[in-house]
């Protein structure tokens, strides 16, 4: 019999193993949730927090060491000044990205880090974002009307706080100009016959990484604006302008005269590679954002690099500059807490940005009166680049659709790059479909 | 705790002995009919069990296969954004449309989802067919080869991406160094380029399956009975010929299942091209994009959607030629 006793112990003793199966598939399905199929059904509005509260929380997508680390100093800044407590949740960056329509649409948080440009449009069209205009009405003096524009909601409205932007420009070594001899090019013409010559000089022009598929569209982005002008590039990339035309095929025949002189290996290699290829004085030059500095540990390297802004084609001389700004922004929820607005005033202050760009400082505080002392001379050249600009662009994937610039552009930029030929007729049927899916 | 303190006395349900006593006593309709009073059928408790064991199962089956499928086909009618359900709205077969027509990367795609089932299927299973009959000789250090030939299979394709980026690369790999053009400009970027890398990760997945395929004739050729090998030779078969007319069609369940796992392989496969540049630039295959289009923020889930149920319909081809086989052998014994 004892044998027969087994299978209703047993039995018995599973009991609480299901229960831990059980258990264990709804912990699973509560992480399904992340799937936003799933987390569409169950987006609801969480409890409003009081208008007098005394805390908030703060989504930060900023998970790498540094900006991680002065996220951090600027709450413990802002906690000291206000008594307000910010419980911080970082997310590591990619993730925070792919998944902010769930994020949004669930429980975010009051406060998080974000971008300007259509990729905040987006949101605040639609209705996920709270406007932050009395923010901006304490604020509003610290930052330059090129700020306040990329701030500003498709309803007129102010939404994004910036805290920092850099600058996309040609990075060279000095040292290695001076001992070629080569100038700094002003005209489209000049940058060709420079790179010519550094072509005849055994070494390859212009430094380019494309495997990761967005470095490309900076190229796109300033020939588009040198050609057409800033507003048609705002208009490109939202769409109201077609794809379809003179306008952007003649971009594209202009970056053909150029496509000989940028490194023939770009798809196989990241910027990091690039940049590497650059120090090691390989490449003449490279056109980046000046985060490529963070590539060159070498402090003697570092102080021998200096840029120069991409040259002029046909309009508006240099006068745009593509420079990303990254920001904060309120939630739909995080606009109900006063703590929440508090925190992006602080943040729109020199106050909160020194605190920032005392511990990262790779990046450009954006705020007037921010603090320069410790600026290096490529900081401060940095920094001026975007204070004379009179026109600040956004980079192709945070001015356009995300599905526009990700799916279409990336793959129809890689093939631009392999054989010179793109079909903008087949790009503006993509774009008619994707945008019309929003 | 009463119901199950009385249940170990309770002799009653006790299939195995009461079923031979049944068979023994009643030949024929003894089961039913003559002990039928005797043998209570199932308790509450057993049902209850029963209803949650194939409850359980059938409601996650219906909750996250079932549904989801469903749902995507839906999706893949409609444009959404993914934001708000009041959002949906039809749109006919035009996603369809848009990625037979419209969206560049799909048939380059579906080209390199059928080349990496060709490949597989002659170069990736044959070889692991080669590797299982050469080990299943009584040779020296059998065990070791077998287990590095089955390492790669314990690896994820992910994992051997990157890997084999190692030789791949083009300044510092071994393959570039070994022949001769690393550091020049006539290194061959082997995962860049766009005329070889898909070549270059089907060898890499090839490491990998004929690994696995190795693995699985191994333990079909332990179970050919020996005895037909020996008539064969008796009639005087030479290796070649017992192999391919003997042993070879005597492992028929074990082929079946290698078809199978190599088409699914090369349907499934996305871990090594997502690792090595995410699917772009040459390395196109259907899956890629399904995640392209409906995972982060270039989501587009109705296009994503009907990308997903053309790879749906595609996979559902073997599967069914699976099952067929499968169950029409069963109906048949």
């Amino acid at each position: 019999m004892a044998a027969n006793l087994d299978p209703f112990q047993s039995a018995h003793n599973a009991g609480p193993g299901r229960r831990t199966i059980l258990k264990t598939l709804g912990i699973g399905a509560a992480g399904l949730a992340g799937i936003p199929l799933l987390a569409a059904c169950t987006g609801g509005s969480g409890p409003a927090p009081g208008a007098t509260s005394n805390s908030l929380t703060f989504g930060s997508g900023s998970s790498d060491d540094v900006p991680k680390a002065a996220y951090k100093a600027v709450t413990d800044a802002f906690t000291k000044k206000s008594g307000i407590a910010v419980a911080t949740n970082v997310v590591p960056h990619n993730d925070f990205q792919n998944k902010i329509n769930s994020y949004l649409q669930g429980s975010p948080d009051d406060a998080f880090t974000w971008f300007a440009g259509y990729r905040m449009q987006y949101y605040a069209g639609k209705g996920l974002l709270a406007p932050v205009d009395d923010v901006w009405a304490t604020i509003g003096s610290n930052f330059s009307d090129a700020m306040k524009k990329a701030s500003t909601g498709p309803d007129g409205k102010m939404y994004l706080v910036p805290n920092y932007n850099y600058p996309w420009g040609f990075f060279y070594r000095k040292s290695f100009w001076a001992e070629k001899g080569y100038a700094v090019p002003k005209t489209f013409d000049e940058l060709k016959t420079l790179a010519t010559k550094m072509r005849s000089d055994g070494i390859i022009p212009i430094g380019f990484a494309d495997k990761d598929g967005w470095p490309a569209m900076g190229t796109f982005d300033y020939i588009n604006m040198r050609l057409n002008g800033y507003q048609f590039h705002v208009d490109l990339t939202a769409h109201k302008e077609s794809w379809d035309q003179k306008k952007v095929s003649d971009v594209f025949d202009t970056w053909k005269a150029l496509l000989p002189f940028q490194d023939p290996n770009a798809l196989g290699q990241t910027w990091q590679d690039a940049a590497k290829a650059l120090e090691a004085k390989k490449t003449g030059m490279y056109l980046l954002g000046s985060f490529v500095t963070q590539q060159f540990t070498d402090p003697a390297v570092l102080a021998d690099i200096d840029f120069f802004p991409f040259p002029e084609i046909a309009v508006e001389g240099t006068d745009a500059v593509e420079a990303p700004i990254d920001g904060l922004l309120l939630s739909k929820k995080g606009g109900d807490n006063k703590a929440a607005h508090d925190f992006l005033a602080f943040m729109g202050s020199a106050e909160g940005q020194n605190a920032y760009s005392a511990v990262d400082g790779s990046n450009i505080a954006t705020v007037k009166g921010a603090d320069t002392s410790k600026f290096t001379p490529l900081n401060k050249k940095c920094a001026d680049t975007i204070a004379n600009a009179k026109y600040i662009s956004q980079f192709l994937d945070r001015d356009a659709l995300p599905a526009m610039a990700n799916n279409v552009m990336i793959p129809a930029l890689q093939s631009f790059i392999k054989d010179g030929t793109v079909d903008v007729k087949n790009l503006e049927a993509q774009a008619k479909t994707l945008y019309a899916a929003q | 705790m009463s119901t199950t303190a009385e249940k170990p006395a309770a002799p009653d349900s006790e299939p195995g002995a009461a079923g031979r006593i049944t068979v023994k006593g009643q030949p024929g309709t003894g089961r039913r009919t003559g002990k039928a009073g005797r043998v209570r059928r199932l308790t509450r408790r057993d049902k209850f069990i029963l209803a949650i064991m194939v409850g359980v199962p059938t409601l996650i089956q219906l909750l996250l296969v079932w549904l989801p499928t469903l749902f995507s086909i839906a999706l893949s009618f409609t444009r959404w954004n993914g934001l708000d359900l009041k959002d949906i709205k039809a749109a006919g077969t035009d996603n369809y449309r848009y990625v037979v027509q419209d969206y560049p990367p799909f048939w380059p795609a579906i080209q390199h989802n059928v080349l990496w089932l060709v490949f597989l299927a002659l170069i990736a299973t044959p070889l692991g067919l080669l590797l299982a009959v050469l080990l299943d000789q009584k040779i020296r250090g059998s065990k070791i080869y077998q287990s590095i030939f089955f390492t790669p299979v314990m690896l994820s394709l992910a994992l051997i991406g990157i890997i084999w980026q190692l030789f791949y690369n083009r300044d510092s790999g071994l393959l570039n160094y070994l022949l001769g053009t690393a550091g020049t400009p006539q290194a061959v970027d082997w995962f860049g380029d766009s005329n070889v890398n898909i070549w270059a990760a089907m060898v890499a997945a090839t490491w990998r399956h004929a690994g696995y395929v190795m693995i699985l004739y191994l333990a079909g050729l332990k179970g050919v009975d020996p005895s037909l090998r020996e008539a064969a030779s008796i009639d005087g078969a030479n290796a070649a010929q017992t192999f391919f007319r003997i042993v070879f069609p005597a492992m028929r369940p074990v082929n079946i299942v290698i078809v199978v796992i190599t088409i699914i392989e090369s349907l499934r496969a996305f871990d090594i091209v997502y690792v090595i540049n995410r699917g772009t630039n040459g390395l196109e295959l259907i899956s890629a994009l399904v995640i392209q289009n409906l995972i982060g923020e270039g989501q587009v889930i109705g296009v994503g959607s009907s990308l997903a149920v053309i790879l749906l319909v595609v996979s559902l081809i073997p599967i069914v030629f699976y099952l067929i086989r499968t169950f029409g052998k069963e109906s048949k014994a």
